[in-house]
């Protein structure tokens, strides 16, 4: 009988990186300028090596032979234990920049936690992942500063982006009661105690930015029990579909 | 007085050491200029009953040179002739730039490429100073935090007006 609550954590991890790695992709191709192009398919590619990480270590938990690409593509989106906030439909590109820069402000000291985990696997993959997000966070503090303190038009289509993401923040600081006993055993990192940084991270870049925290409001929850929005399926069924029709399919 | 179980263990040994130098000199399949000793991913060689096991460490977690470094490594070694070899991955401890040789940044400055300087790598608006490839002037600025592979970003240098890739400090 495996560990199922290392497994759902570590399935957690894996996912959040899978589902908001696939929405940078979306960019690829189309994104305002060449560089930035480039930039969001390196982030993107960042959190995909990471997810490959989490879920290979997952399957090794669970030990049923489930691979990466199993769980990857072979799960419904109830299945899927992502917070709400990395599933969100890309919108335009301050929607990308606001939920990236709210979400990696966030992973970066979690990361950073995490590496010090009993588990020296969880901790070996924190260890690397943590300087990449790093990049995450400066790369959208600085879209962040440069749309909110631009033309108007930037400006309002930031506040109206960081509104909308906002209300999704709030589950990235929710522990289930799985979670609760890893932290106790000193796997899981304490959320709660990152929150300190977050909050510091995202009151100093939209200060530069000119910008005012968006309104406190009911926070949006269900991911980690997988009751998601229905973007996620949206997003689940472009994802998965050759894997699904070709099953096995190498190349 | 060289037992025999000394005898094999030597020239175990030596097909170690052969091994290493044969990985150690399999070029980047991204930097070709660098080997993969200059890098610093190749962490050990070593015996694990009858085969070699290779010890790998990737860059970036998502780089996908890491499987074409993989396939890169496997074949190096069939062409030498050694098929009892098998390359693992390994995560800790984590890589970063300080593991680029010296001699490998020298070969990356001489290609065209700004070798990393340690200076931040976290911090939200630290300045940066990255030292022209060819020109060796400091009045340089960056273009794009991201270039053409995941570890480069895209300078350009005020004195002597070319740009240039520069690899990041990831530490």
């Amino acid at each position: 009988m495996h560990d199922t609550t290392l497994f759902d954590f570590t399935l957690s991890l894996a996912d959040d990186a899978l589902v908001l790695g696939h929405r940078l992709s979306e960019w690829s191709g189309k994104a305002p300028t060449l560089e930035e192009d480039i930039a969001l398919s390196n982030l993107g590619l960042d959190l995909i090596g990471q997810a490959r990480l989490f879920y290979n270590y997952a399957g090794e938990i669970e030990s049923k032979g489930r691979s990466e690409d199993d769980l990857a593509y072979f799960r419904d989106a109830a299945g899927f234990r992502n917070l709400l906030i990395v599933e969100l439909e890309t919108g335009d590109f301050a929607n990308t920049m606001a939920r990236q820069f709210l979400y990696a402000a966030f992973v970066h000291p979690y990361f950073e936690a995490l590496s010090r985990s009993k588990d020296a696997r969880l901790a070996e993959i924190a260890a690397k992942a943590v300087k990449e997000m790093a990049y995450h966070v400066r790369h959208t503090a600085e879209w962040i500063i440069r749309l909110g303190d631009g033309t108007e038009e930037s400006r309002r289509r930031m506040i109206a982006a960081l509104d909308e993401v906002w209300g999704f923040t709030g589950e990235m600081f929710a522990v289930g009661a799985g979670e609760q006993q890893l932290v106790a055993q000193g796997i899981a990192p304490d959320r709660g105690a990152v929150l300190g940084r977050w909050n510091a991270t995202v009151d100093r870049v939209l200060a530069e930015a000119t910008l005012e925290r968006p309104r406190e409001r009911g926070m949006q929850m269900g991911g980690r029990e997988g009751r998601h929005t229905e973007h996620l399926d949206h997003m689940l069924a472009e994802m998965q579909v050759l894997a699904r029709q070709h099953p096995g399919a190498v190349w | 007085m060289v037992t025999d179980a000394a005898t094999g263990s030597a020239d175990a040994d030596d097909l170690v050491d052969r091994v290493r130098a044969i990985v150690g000199g399999v070029p980047d399949p991204e930097i070709p200029v660098i080997t993969l000793a200059d890098l610093g991913v190749l962490r050990d060689v070593t015996r694990r009953g009858d085969s070699l096991v290779v010890l790998l460490t990737p860059t970036y977690t998502g780089c996908p040179a890491t499987a074409a470094i993989q396939m890169a490594v496997e074949a190096a070694l069939l062409d030498a002739g050694i098929d009892n070899a098998r390359v693992e991955t390994v995560l800790s401890p984590a890589w970063t730039t300080d593991d680029i040789t010296a001699d490998g940044r020298e070969k990356l400055r001489v290609y065209g490429i700004a070798p990393p300087e340690h200076a931040e790598s976290t911090h939200l608006f630290g300045e940066q100073h990255v030292t022209c490839p060819r020109c060796r002037s400091r009045a340089t600025v960056q273009i794009s935090e991201f270039g053409s592979t995941a570890c480069k970003a895209l300078w350009r240098c005020k004195a002597c007006r070319e740009p240039f890739d520069y690899f990041k400090c990831h530490r």
